[in-house]
């Protein structure tokens, strides 16, 4: 079952098959060098783990992370625990799927709409297209939706919303680049308040987590939101890009402390990246991963599953 | 976050004082460090590898210099290293023969290829180029008339296009005449962002290319990318022959690993980096600055260079004047404020000390740019000879600015004795004379600066 702000609706037909679709080449790469790795060797020795950890590395899944999953793998071996390379396969999954599995939330139930989306990020992770994406999805699930072009900073950001309101045939709230966020955001609330929407979703301009002012801007925006809906954003979704490296750790912590995240798009999965330093944000911040996306087009936008996740990244 | 390597490295050999060679054992946990910080730093494992060997090589057995604590003797192998592997000279654009020169702008989506096409014209045309831009992006929405909105805002012509015009090829054949007949030397050509194994795109950067001919073809990376970076920009320079590399976003607070790993595997230069949101924040790059702050070891060069770069550089020379006879009054306080202001936010700013001894403490301070604000209010609601002489300014005087300026007395009393504490450093700073006179001398570094950190 899919869990939406809404309840849960059933799982589209084929869920899995896309997603192995969407992620089949990051599946290469990984699993073609672990599985490298642990089927041409038989023995657990010093190169093994060696491999394993370039593995794990080169996922972006971090020092820290992989030192530690070695570390276990290594304990158990001393204790003769783990007797051929295979189980060491099934230990890296089951590690890494129970970290994501702490840190899966449920979706906030939203007793009475519009359910107000925030989508924030550093500057070019794909807000703009998570939010087309995300907005054709709650339509096909049968809701309202309303975008807010709270982007007025970068050129042509309002049009580029435009072009995916018309896309999925979504009204956009917007006023003149350069004007206040807030008063966009202050617009749009209330605009889906009379039209009685079911879902606002609210792109923001990308801003580095190290600028001060502008994550003081989102504050700003939160309050705004408040005054007009007290339980306003009941989803703060940041856009992660599936490329970043170790300093993705900082940008969940940062924009966390000043908007409240409580979700994570990872985004350009369709590329050879693995996105593995959310394996390291869910296990320091506890914060889920809600979607995935894995193209440009429309229907690019997957609900996250751990397990089918880690599943078919080990098939 | 992240703990500086040199800290990190001092810990290592903590237990080694005296030790006046590097050797295998005492090396071993000290290139584990090294290794870490790399790692951490988004260097690609593999380079990482490379990195160790090339300095574990180097270090072996050699006596640590004198002048050098082993902690100082094994930093500077790594640092020269790194910008030996960075590439130590900096890298020029090259120009056709006959113009225009055509630049190609690629990269994966989100790298700020637009974004620095813009600032790439920006730089041209102050260096005496005669740019003109076009967009061949004709799939990712508005991405067209991005570029045109940036065109219109740094004020350089741009191709637009015409509605038939559906093509790359048909857009960027229209631009390149466009270019000759306004008589512009260089077109810049913005593609749109793609996945590096999209062979359908791939193969329309090729056609591009060949019909073209360009002089540059400028990968755009992300200073952020983690370990993928070697992969696409690997078969970016595969397909293409990429001539160099423009690293983005590194005004944020990552490490910028992603640097050397691009440098390794395509063996192309790095030759500009993306430092800001506004059309002039692109700079040169520079090797030993870029190593530095892979290092974890800051950026005092690129912060030196903004101070000159924006400083008047009579108005210093002045200010200088009145620092050493004492007659620096409030109102240079506020110019000082003022012209720091011009450099950015003062956050920064900060992000580019390096991580060491009393600066590291800077690091932490959270600074209040409305506190700015408040002190240039403050001396606004002075009189000019209040200005002039702040040991008029009585508790009568002070209740009326504190009104004027919408704060409190006690504001005003802070900003007074904060202005006094900056006014006697600066006398016994320039008392020194000597060295540190002539360093200021050269640096024309505002002597607010100190008092206004010391304040906060």
């Amino acid at each position: 079952m899919i869990q939406t702000l809404f309840g849960s609706v059933p799982p589209e037909p084929n869920l899995l098959d896309r997603l192995k679709a969407g992620i089949q080449k990051t599946r290469t790469g990984f699993v073609e060098r672990l599985e490298d790795v642990i089927g041409g060797k038989k023995e657990i020795d010093a190169d093994l783990l060696e491999e394993l950890e370039y593995t794990l590395i080169t996922a972006d899944i971090g020092v820290k992370t992989a030192t530690e999953i070695l570390e276990s793998i290594r304990q158990r071996v001393d204790r003769k625990l783990v007797a051929d390379a295979h189980e060491i396969k099934s230990l890296i999954r089951q590690h890494l799927l129970e970290v994501l599995e702490a840190s899966e939330r449920p979706v906030p139930r939203v007793l009475e709409p519009p359910a107000v989306v925030l989508v924030v990020g550093v500057n070019g992770s794909g807000k703009t297209t998570s939010i087309g994406k995300l907005a054709s999805r709650f339509k096909q699930e049968g809701h309202s939706v309303l975008l807010c072009a709270a982007d007025t900073f970068r050129a042509a950001a309002i049009e580029q919303l435009e072009i995916w309101g018309s896309r999925t045939s979504t009204d956009v709230i917007r006023q003149q680049a350069g004007s206040d966020p807030s008063a966009v955001l202050y617009d749009a609330l209330q605009a889906a308040k009379s039209r009685k929407v079911d879902y606002v979703i609210v792109d923001t301009a990308g801003r580095l987590h190290t600028k001060v002012n502008l994550m003081a801007e989102l504050e700003k925006m939160r309050r705004t939101a408040v005054k007009i809906i007290p339980a306003a954003p009941h989803e703060v979704l940041l856009v992660l890009d599936a490329t970043t490296g170790q300093n993705g750790l900082e940008q969940a912590r940062k924009f966390t402390e000043s908007s409240g995240v409580t979700g994570i798009i990872l985004t350009k999965l369709d590329g050879t990246a693995k996105g593995g330093i959310v394996i390291s944000i869910a296990r320091e911040l506890n914060l889920p991963i809600r979607y995935i996306g894995v193209g440009e087009k429309v229907e690019d936008l997957l609900p996250f599953d751990p397990e089918q996740f880690v599943a078919s990244l080990f098939e | 976050m992240f703990d500086n390597l040199s800290e990190k490295l001092q810990r290592v050999f903590k237990n080694l004082r005296g030790e006046g060679k590097l050797t295998a054992e005492n090396m071993e946990a000290a290139l584990r460090e090294i290794r870490v910080a790399l790692l951490e730093a988004d260097v690609h494992f593999r380079v990482v590898k490379q990195f160790i060997e090339a300095v574990k090589l180097q270090a072996m057995g050699e006596e640590v210099l004198s002048a050098l604590s082993p902690t100082q003797h094994v930093v500077k192998i790594v640092r020269d290293e790194m910008i030996k592997m960075l590439g130590s000279h900096q890298a020029k654009l090259r120009f056709a023969n006959e113009p225009p020169s055509a630049i190609m702008i690629v990269g994966l989506q989100g790298s700020g290829k637009t974004t620095s096409t813009g600032k790439l014209a920006r730089w041209l045309s102050k260096n005496g180029h005669q740019p003109i831009m076009v967009s061949v992006d004709v799939y990712r929405p508005a991405a067209r008339q991005q570029l045109a909105v940036v065109a219109r805002d740094i004020k350089l012509p741009i191709y637009a296009g015409t509605a038939d015009e559906t093509k790359p090829s048909e857009l960027a054949k229209s631009a390149r005449r466009e270019a000759v007949q306004t008589g512009r030397d260089v077109l810049l050509v913005d593609t749109a962002g793609r996945l590096h194994i999209d062979d359908q795109l791939m193969t329309e950067l090729q056609e591009l290319k060949e019909q073209l001919n360009p002089s540059e073809i400028l990968f755009v990376a992300d200073a952020m990318t983690g370990q993928d970076a070697v992969k696409s920009a690997d078969e970016f320079h595969k397909r293409l022959g990429i001539t160099g590399v423009i690293l983005t976003k590194m005004d944020g607070d990552a490490r910028g690993g992603a640097a050397l790993s691009i440098r390794q595997i395509t063996g192309q230069p790095l030759k500009f980096v993306g430092v800001g949101e506004k059309f002039d924040a692109l700079e040169p790059f520079h090797p030993d600055r870029v190593a530095q702050r892979i290092l974890g070891m800051g950026d005092m060069l690129s912060l030196i260079e903004k101070v000159e770069g924006s400083i008047d550089q009579k108005k210093a020379e002045e200010m200088q004047r009145k620092l050493i006879d004492n007659e620096f009054t409030l109102e240079d306080f506020r110019d000082q404020i003022k012209q720091i202001r011009k450099l950015g936010p003062l956050e920064s700013l900060l992000g580019m000390m390096p991580n060491i001894g009393p600066i590291k403490d800077l690091k932490n301070v959270k600074v209040d740019e409305n506190e700015i604000t408040r002190i240039v209010a403050i001396i606004d609601s002075m009189t000019p000879r209040e200005r002039e002489n702040h040991m008029l300014v009585n508790g009568a005087r002070r209740r009326r600015i504190a009104k004027g300026s919408g704060t409190s007395v006690q504001d005003v009393n802070n900003l007074l004795k904060q202005y006094a504490q900056a006014r006697k450093m600066m006398k016994s700073l320039s008392g020194m004379g000597g060295m540190l006179g002539k360093r200021m001398g050269k640096l024309k570094l505002p002597g607010g600066l100190g008092g206004m950190f010391g304040g906060m």
